[in-house]
């Protein structure tokens, strides 16, 4: 079978059936060809924060689904999404991972491009027959939308405005964003790790509470009796899971949590009171709680189709590399300009859960891999997503809301899913 | 920082050290292995393989004696889905150099190759390991323990055990 033949089949969008979906969309790497095409090829993805190419020049690689691109800052600050090969023979013009320049050459036979990809001079001209048109032969250039900082990129240049793409996911995105506690949001660092399993087992997890006490019972053993608390939500009955539309869906933890400008006169937690206390000498006692509450991060996750997770105080990024290999992103973020030992608190915060050796993730990527492997067994049995079904309200945007453990999140990732399938 | 006793520490004494350490990681004891340790001590697994400032860059682990012991709790509780089983690990230490040497205390970097099994699949990293052991009346112990990953800065993989 040809892509060209696959992709025309219809029978690829009934493999998700709402409450479950069919084995193969982890295994077969013939779908995950096509999910390159119709997914990451035309949907709005997150490539970078605006903090990591924060002046003129700038520049960090990225990608959009298995595609290399480079994210660059012009001279006049303008962002740009350029596919990282050279229109003459297609090798990478850029491999350092992030960084400032004036241009990107082609170390092959010397193609220099400006760093809005246009093509700015090819070394013996001569060599063409006729004049030679550079204006056609520029880098590939996506899309660029930015929402709050977030930098998103598209092949697809009829695709909706990314506005409206994320539509119900923005007011979320807004309250992510009042973690910054007044200062503008900056990434401290990130944790990069490869787990062998299929791009949407990682993409459910963002939305899945139902797992959290039985997966990281020894991150919950290693917390004090307060926090422990904070992380009970699956006790707690006032948490939600709310589909967004679009794919997107956003997870409720912690609800006193949504809004981190609300309620800042309650108790100060214990295990931000010794650094609030260090806060008194610069900042009058409203900043401090502000500060105080931000850096413990949002009570939310929220799952943005189909490659970004905004939680609780980090970006979460995933990029499918083949049908059962996935790299994940978890990118701390910081105040910019804020106190010192508010960020190294919000950098201890994210070593002790995310990350490689943290006390969260392994576990995590060991039940991913652990899904990938079972899923070898039984192929024509499916995935089932059907948690919380029946159960469900209409939330204010008229889309399903259930309980926090409902799997009301990945049905919406599906539901898109089908739609740019078919 | 408490007085240390006034001797000197040979490469032998801390080579020897940093292999039964190794023993031990291996042998995934962690009990012995906090036991190693001076209280006061730092465990760094940085992200930036150039930076001596740990405090404000993020790091794989980020370790003083409260967190080493959560850390080893979390590994031998039997809670931990990725530690029970963990992964087997068998690890080499050579290379050594002396980078600081004083009365009651000795800094050496060393070359680590740990080979992981699991899975039916085996796993290779390398580091450079930089240990500050220190003489107490009860042996040698650790005051601080560097590990740059080799790649630590790009794509790895998770690790339930110890460098």
């Amino acid at each position: 079978m040809t892509l060209d033949s696959v992709t025309k089949d219809p029978q690829y969008a009934a493999l998700a059936k709402g409450d479950r979906v069919a084995t193969p969309l982890y295994e077969d790497p013939a779908i995950f060809d096509v999910e390159m095409e119709k997914i990451f090829g035309k949907a709005w993805v997150w490539v970078a924060h605006e903090s990591e190419v924060p002046g003129k020049g700038n520049f960090k690689l990225s990608w959009v689904g298995t595609q290399p691109v480079i994210v660059s800052r012009d001279r006049k600050g303008a962002l740009h999404v350029l596919v990282n090969r050279c229109r003459h023979r297609a090798a990478s013009v850029c491999e350092v991972k992030k960084g400032k320049t004036s241009s990107f050459q082609c170390p092959y036979h010397g193609w220099g491009y400006a760093l809005d990809g246009s093509l700015r001079a090819i070394p013996y001209a001569e060599g063409y027959a006729g004049e030679f048109d550079k204006s056609q032969l520029g880098l590939r250039q996506l899309r660029v939308g930015t929402y709050q900082g977030m930098i998103f990129a598209t092949f697809d240049q009829e695709a909706e405005p990314l506005e409206d793409f994320l539509g119900n996911a923005k007011p979320w995105i807004d309250l992510f964003m009042k973690q910054g506690g007044g200062f503008p949001i900056k990434t401290l660092g990130e944790h990069q790790f490869k787990v062998p399993m299929n791009w949407k087992i990682q993409l459910e997890n963002t939305t899945d509470a139902y797992h959290f006490p039985v997966v990281h019972k020894s991150f919950l053993q290693s917390l004090d009796g307060e926090t422990n608390q904070t992380f009970s939500f699956m006790d707690d009955d006032d948490g939600w899971v709310e589909d967004l539309g679009n794919g997107h869906s956003v997870m409720v933890m912690m609800p006193e949590l949504i809004d981190l400008d609300e309620n800042l006169d309650e108790p100060i937690p214990e295990r931000f009171k010794a650094l609030a206390a260090s806060l008194e000498d610069r900042y009058d006692d409203a900043q401090i709680r502000r500060i105080v509450r931000a850096v413990g991060g949002c009570g939310f996750n929220l799952n943005l189709f189909p490659n970004a997770g905004c939680s609780l105080s980090f970006f979460r990024i995933l990029r499918p590399v083949s049908v059962a290999e996935t790299e994940i992103r978890h990118i701390a973020l910081g105040m910019d300009g804020g106190p010192a030992e508010a960020n190294q608190m919000r950098l201890r915060l994210h070593e002790h859960f995310q990350g490689p050796m943290g006390f969260g993730s392994p576990d995590d990527a060991e039940v991913w891999e652990r899904v990938q492997r079972g899923s070898a067994g039984g192929v024509d049995m499916d995935v089932m997503v059907h948690r919380g079904l029946g159960l469900e309200e209409d939330s204010p945007n008229g889309l399903p809301k259930g309980d926090i453990s409902a799997e009301t999140g990945m049905r919406a990732a599906y539901a898109k899913w089908q739609e740019m399938m078919a | 920082m408490k007085d240390l006793p006034d001797t000197e520490i040979t490469l032998d004494q801390a080579v020897k050290f940093l292999w039964e350490e190794a023993d031990i990681l291996d042998r995934q004891d962690y009990d012995a292995w906090i036991g190693l340790w001076d209280e006061a001590g730092l465990y760094v697994i940085p992200v930036d393989p150039d930076t001596e400032d740990f405090a404000d860059h993020l790091n794989l682990v980020y370790d003083d004696h409260q967190m080493r012991r959560a850390r080893a709790q979390r590994l031998q509780g039997g809670f931990s889905i990725s530690a029970a089983p963990p992964a087997k690990t068998v690890r080499t230490l050579s290379r050594f150099v002396v980078t600081a040497s004083e009365p009651g205390s000795l800094t050496l970097r060393s070359a680590m190759h740990v080979v992981e099994d699991k899975f039916g699949r085996q796993r290779l990293f390398a580091a450079n390991v930089e240990h500050r052991l220190i003489a107490t009346p009860e042996g040698l112990r650790i005051g601080q323990k560097v590990v740059r990953l080799l790649n630590s800065d790009g794509v790895l993989t998770s690790i339930s055990y110890l460098f």
